[in-house]
């Protein structure tokens, strides 16, 4: 009888730490990203998939249904200070960029709907934008701050990474060359 | 007459409750919601975000909304994550059963090692044995017990 306590005992400890770790490694693979650690070794991950409600109100965005067009994907924040400097620089961007098959889509991340709208309409911004209150897309991205700005390829495959604002027009357009370029 | 000093006991508890749900304080919310960025509490951050959610919170109980609606306002907004404490349903129930299946489990563990500690140390001790009486002192104890029965 006290083997076999002792039996169910162990199984039951075993059982429990193989939960735990299994435990940690679904967090670690929601949060640590596979996109930023492939891209730091040269290499060329797939974009997270995403569907998140549009800001200009006008329903929901696929990432998927953009397939076919380079995607500049920038992460940022009503709140976030570099943001209201990057701004003006994407704005300019997208109208250099507009129709060669170039698509700029901001994330809005952690934020209040209405401060997002309000940020829009201040700085006059007329590329798409979609929003993430519950920051759902950061883990998956890898998004380390805000901004931070994704440029991924007409295959869905993530090509460049700049992590906090983008400084000028070179830099912007260095990524969207990187993700217009072939495989 | 129990019944009555239970109700105004039950009273006299739920009203505090009752009017923080009416009138919550800006103190009270904010150790009760989290900063989604830096993921302390509102009353211990100073993040931007943590400040414009004390703003809104502001905001929102001058205009008169109850506790319940502006903590739905923000989870609306930013997730269940934004609350300190996890709501009791779905999946978040499990936050606060695991606590308890785990003191459960840890009542039964002792519990069991209890019971074979005790059993283990009577089956070590040797049994009471009656030593049997000499037959002249047990005839003599009859009769002295004999003297005092009616």
């Amino acid at each position: 009888m006290t083997g076999r306590i002792r039996l169910v005992a162990q199984i039951a400890a075993v059982a429990v730490v193989a939960a735990l770790l299994g435990l940690l490694g679904w967090k670690l693979t929601q949060d640590g990203s596979e996109v930023t650690a492939q891209l730091d070794k040269g290499g060329a991950p797939v974009a997270p998939a995403f569907t998140l409600e549009r800001l200009d109100g006008k329903g929901d965005l696929d990432l998927a249904s953009l397939r076919g067009k380079a995607v500049v994907l920038n992460f940022w924040a009503s709140w976030c200070g570099p943001c209201k400097d990057e701004t003006p620089l994407l704005q300019k961007g997208w109208k250099r960029w507009q129709g060669k098959d170039v698509v700029f889509v901001g994330v809005d991340v952690k934020d209040f709907r209405g401060d997002a709208k309000d940020f829009l309409a201040r700085y006059g911004v007329t590329y798409s934008n979609v929003y993430d209150g519950k920051g759902s897309t950061v883990g998956r991205y890898g998004v380390t701050g805000f901004p931070e700005t994704y440029f991924v390829d007409a295959d869905g495959k993530v090509r460049y990474r700049i992590a906090g604002p983008v400084e000028d027009a070179a830099d912007l357009d260095a990524g969207i060359e990187r993700a217009l370029a072939p495989a | 007459m129990r019944a009555a000093a239970l109700a105004v006991i039950a009273l006299v508890l739920a009203a505090p409750a009752g009017a923080s749900e009416q009138r919550p304080s800006a103190a009270e919310l904010e150790s009760e919601l989290v900063c989604p960025v830096c993921e302390s509490t509102l009353d211990t951050s100073n993040a931007p975000v943590a400040l414009r959610m004390k703003a809104f919170i502001r905001e929102r109980i001058a205009a008169g909304d109850t506790k319940s609606e502006i903590k739905a306002s923000l989870v609306d907004q930013f997730g269940p994550a934004v609350l300190a404490e996890p709501p009791k349903k779905g999946f978040e129930l499990v936050a606060w059963l695991l606590p308890l299946a785990g003191l459960a489990l840890g009542v039964i563990v002792v519990g069991l090692l209890a019971w074979r500690w005790s059993h283990a140390r009577g089956g070590d001790e040797p049994a009471d044995v009656a030593e049997p009486l000499d037959p002249a002192l047990e005839r003599r104890l009859d009769d002295e017990l004999a003297r005092y029965e009616p």
